[in-house]
């Protein structure tokens, strides 16, 4: 029971994330289902994309509500993406993925980095 | 043409990584295509909802969904969704970044780690 109110809360914070920053909240829900509901990696990557699918449908209907959404846009994002998935399954087989990943962990830092520096300084925006 | 470089990039890594797509479009919007804050995060979601569920289903046929398990952490993520997105309507550009910056920090370093 305790396990379920848990998996809840988290669940709610990961939705906070998802709509405050447009992010999928995956970071969350993989490690709420696989730590505290006990799912295996597989099935928890699996269900993170079924878990998300109310929050960001919700959110991005928020979102349209609050003007921000450039739905063409989101359309070309999402169907190439969809196509990078593909690619992205097939190399995974043939790449060691820990050496990977800190190449990723690095570039994340990076942007990071770079995001702030251009908060800090104040951006020029394209209309 | 850059929104589907974009696209191809976030779908790639997110298979790669198991990273969300948002953690690759959000930056590349930011940066490149010079999108404001909430249009890029908004912008985002909308696309993550797209991929979710192409993702979802797929993963369904073979069998690796388990529907409870998403409701219970799903359908709480809904409401806070809500909050969310008002929360940000709230935030200025300047803190949305910064805080957005920090959270892809951590996930740098927990990648690393």
């Amino acid at each position: 029971m305790w396990a379920l109110i848990a998996a809840g809360c988290l669940g709610g914070v990961a939705g906070v994330l998802a709509g405050l920053f447009g992010v999928g909240g995956g970071i969350l829900f993989v490690p709420t289902l696989t730590l505290v509901l006990g799912l295996s990696q597989l099935h928890a990557e699996a269900t993170s994309l079924l878990a998300i699918l109310p929050a960001a449908f919700v959110g991005a209907w928020r979102q349209r509500a609050y003007g921000n959404v450039r739905l063409r846009p989101a359309l070309v994002l999402g169907v190439a993406a969809i196509g990078g998935v593909e690619a992205g399954v097939q190399i995974a087989q043939l790449l060691p993925g820990d050496v990977l990943r800190r190449l990723f962990g690095v570039l994340m830092l990076v942007v990071a980095a770079q995001i702030a520096w251009r908060a800090w300084r104040g951006p020029a925006y394209a209309s | 043409m850059r929104l589907v470089a974009i696209g191809l990039l976030a779908g790639l890594f997110s298979a790669l990584f198991g990273v969300g797509g948002g953690t690759v479009v959000v930056p590349l919007l930011l940066l490149v295509a010079h999108y404001e804050e909430r249009p890029a995060m908004a912008t985002s979601l909308a696309a993550v909802a797209m991929i979710s569920l192409v993702g979802a289903v797929t993963y369904s046929l073979h069998g690796e969904v388990k529907p409870a398990a998403a409701a219970v952490v799903g359908l709480p993520a809904a409401a806070g969704a809500v909050v969310g997105t008002a929360l940000q309507q709230q935030l200025a550009n300047r803190t949305l970044s910064i805080a957005f910056a920090a959270l892809l920090a951590a996930l740098g370093v927990r990648m690393l780690v």
